[in-house]
């Protein structure tokens, strides 16, 4: 008994119809049915303000440029996607950091969640990514303080959270090249701060002490101090009763600048000093005068990294160039990660499935294989699952005419990135 | 000789802890305020400082001649204009407000200099010593410690030997019988506050000098100056300094044992003198 509604409408055939017609809002909200309206969402965390906004200080260049090559929209399976970045600021407080991120995974509804700007930005929002299985893409912590600073098991991995930086075996591959061209004495004065980094770099397993003793050099460590300490009296002495000629540690700035004019004013002059963190960024060390002149320390970018945007083809030395052009400002190593970041947004949203799963953008994550303006990108063969490692070489802060630049002073694990100086003793 | 060399150094770093705290004590002896933002006030003029030494390239010591009483005016204008309309007998308005202030005072800067660690370069003063003995003094850490002394001294004659001493003496005692006499009591505590940030311009800069500060290190400041004021006695200048030596002391005293300690050493110190002598070692004045 087949009959033509339209000609001869029926009580149930009107309640079906209806109902449907009623219900059809539904339907429509919860698919993105407007093709032309199809937008992703990314929800960035970066520490904008507190001690450590040095980090994020480029990203509103990095977030403008961004912006603009995003704005023709991204190509996904054959149609065009919107992209619209939302950052937040974790003010440089790990706490702050879970709520923001907690907000763009819940509020916002962020499709992709980033974050930058040493461990205690990383890992919070990683953590919230993970427990709401929202992909997630890091940059810019050592991978030790971020995988197992978060608790995180080799064997397992996490499920939806990635990194890309380099690790601590990276560091200290680093410092025993450099100190082996320095011709200094293998005995060296380390200062590790009571902290997520100091903790991790001064591990007595897995950290510089079992590395250094291995490669033959004798550790002086009076212990972890109390970061913004205003005396290193004690420290000074100790190295040099051990007749230290390098000293090494991972310090902020303050505690660098106190410590490195007591040690002048103490009589202790090290031939070499690497110290990671303090003198990353060039403001602190022009800021510490003549004595700023010589110091070593790691490198994890520069413009004379060969390296492209996978995004705009440019070099290393053009988006510095780019940088210095619009804001006035000398070049900081986070420039070149933060573009990076989003180099890795773009390719995993050009490759995912479906970008209405979140399975599928995390399965895209993991398949990546781009090469960044800040090397290789490729999670399958990490020292443990999520994270992906670029390279790292050492670096000498020299007078070059009235300012210091960074020269690239050792890259014996990475040939492949020039050397633009050698290695001066202090 | 390890020893001696720690104790040294100890009482050399009381003095900067003195010059942070002296402000403090001053403040609270004259007006019972109790001011959160003074850390903030002491990195406000360490970049005050590196701007008169950025732009007239004096040396940082010599910036002194501007910020001084730049800092004394802020002091007179702060105190007149807004903190004296919150002195009362609630202690909480004027707490409340000196930390907004703080917030305000933070944000500021770190929207003016950048979040970037600065440094005033002082050149060979920074790194100059001395020998005495078989121990290496830096100049800058004696030079600190003197200029501590030099100005507990002159506000201790000021206090006790000017006219505008006894004024102050005279509101801190009773505001009200002070007024009958014919004393102003808002000009008064405008005076003190000028003082007391005259004061916090030469603890800025020395520290300016001393290490690098960006804007967020003001409230580790603040602890060390409350506590070398507590130790010392309520509005007692000279014990202010005595409680200086005894936190830095503890200080390097600590870290000698482990230099996880020697935070933690300054703090146990404080703790204890509340325990034992909640009136701090040498006070003035009572409650």
């Amino acid at each position: 008994m087949k009959r033509n509604f339209l000609k001869t409408p029926t009580r149930r055939g009107f309640l079906a119809g209806s109902g449907a017609l009623l219900a059809t809002p539904a339907i429509l909200t919860s698919t993105r049915a407007y093709a032309a309206n199809k937008t992703l969402k990314v929800g960035y965390v970066h520490p904008k303000t507190g001690p450590l906004a040095g980090f994020a200080e480029a990203d509103d260049f990095i977030i403008d440029g961004i912006n603009k090559i995003f704005a023709g929209g991204l190509q996904n399976n054959g149609s065009s996607w919107k992209v619209e970045v939302i950052t937040r600021d974790s003010q440089s407080n790990p706490n702050r950091g879970a709520e923001v991120a907690a907000d763009l995974i819940l509020r916002d509804e962020v499709d992709i969640i980033l974050a930058a700007g040493t461990p205690d930005t990383t890992n919070p929002v990683a953590d919230q990514a993970e427990i709401n299985e929202v992909p997630c893409i890091t940059t810019d912590a050592p991978w030790q303080p971020y995988f197992f600073g978060r608790g995180g098991n080799p064997a397992e991995g996490f499920q939806s959270t990635y990194h890309f930086f380099w690790g601590l075996e990276d560091v200290i591959g680093v410092f025993l090249d450099l100190w082996g061209q320095s011709g200094a004495a293998k005995k060296v004065g380390g200062l590790f701060p009571n902290d997520a980094d100091g903790n991790a770099w001064g591990d007595a397993k897995l950290g510089l002490p079992p590395a250094l003793s291995g490669a033959g050099f004798e550790l002086t460590d009076p212990g972890r101090y109390q970061p913004l300490s205003d005396d290193f009296s004690n420290q000074i002495a100790a190295f040099r009763d051990a007749e230290c000629e390098i000293v090494t540690g991972v310090m902020i700035p303050p505690d660098f600048a106190t410590f490195w004019a007591q040690a002048a004013q103490q009589g202790f002059n090290p031939k070499v000093a690497t110290i990671g963190k303090a003198i990353l960024f060039p403001s602190v060390v022009e800021s510490l005068g003549v004595r700023g002149d010589g110091l070593t320390s790691e490198v994890w970018w520069s413009p004379n990294h060969p390296f492209n945007s996978s995004l705009t083809g440019d070099s290393a030395q053009d988006l510095v160039d780019a940088y210095t052009a619009a804001t006035g400002r000398p070049w900081t190593q986070p420039i070149g990660f933060r573009h990076a970041l989003f180099e890795v947004v773009a390719d995993v949203v050009k490759r995912a499935q479906d970008l209405d799963s979140s399975q599928a953008i995390t399965a895209s994550i993991a398949a990546t294989q781009l090469e960044t303006i800040v090397g290789r990108i490729d999670w399958s063969n990490g020292p443990v699952k999520n994270v992906s490692k670029t390279p790292l070489v050492g670096g000498q802060w020299q007078r070059d005419g009235d300012r210091l630049d960074l020269k690239i002073v050792g890259n014996s694990d990475h040939p492949s990135i020039p050397k633009t100086g050698s290695l001066k003793t202090l | 000789m390890d020893w001696v060399n720690v104790l040294v150094q100890g009482a050399l770093l009381g003095g900067l802890y003195a010059l942070f705290a002296a402000g403090l004590s001053l403040i609270f002896g004259v007006m019972r305020l109790v001011n959160i933002a003074h850390g903030d006030l002491i990195i406000f003029a360490a970049y005050m400082g590196l701007t008169v030494v950025t732009f007239t390239g004096l040396h940082p010591l010599l910036a002194l001649v501007f910020v001084i009483p730049a800092m004394a005016i802020i002091g007179y204008v702060l105190q007149i204009g807004i903190l004296n309309h919150t002195l009362g007998d609630d202690l909480l308005p004027p707490l409340l407000v000196t930390f907004g202030l703080s917030v305000i005072l933070q944000n500021s800067l770190l929207e003016i200099y950048t979040a970037d660690p600065q440094k005033m370069d002082a050149g060979v003063l920074e790194t100059a010593s001395f020998p005495l003995g078989e121990l290496q003094l830096g100049v800058l850490p004696v030079l600190t410690f003197g200029i501590a002394v030099v100005v507990i001294a002159s506000l201790q004659w000021l206090f006790y030997r000017t006219a505008i001493g006894r004024a102050f003496r005279a509101v801190s005692d009773d505001q009200d019988i002070a007024q009958l006499m014919g004393l102003n009591k808002s000009h008064i505590f405008g005076l003190a506050m000028a003082l007391a940030l005259a004061v916090t311009a030469i603890a800025g800069i020395l520290l300016g000098i001393r290490t690098s500060f960006d804007p967020s290190v003001g409230g580790g400041r603040l602890i060390f100056g409350f506590e070398a004021v507590i130790i010392g006695g309520l509005g007692n200048l000279w014990g202010t300094l005595v409680g200086g030596v005894i936190l830095g002391v503890a200080q390097t005293v600590g870290a000698k044992i482990d230099p996880g300690w020697q935070v933690l050493a300054g703090h146990v110190a404080f703790l204890l003198v509340l325990a034992i002598r909640p009136q701090g070692l040498f006070p003035r004045i009572s409650g």
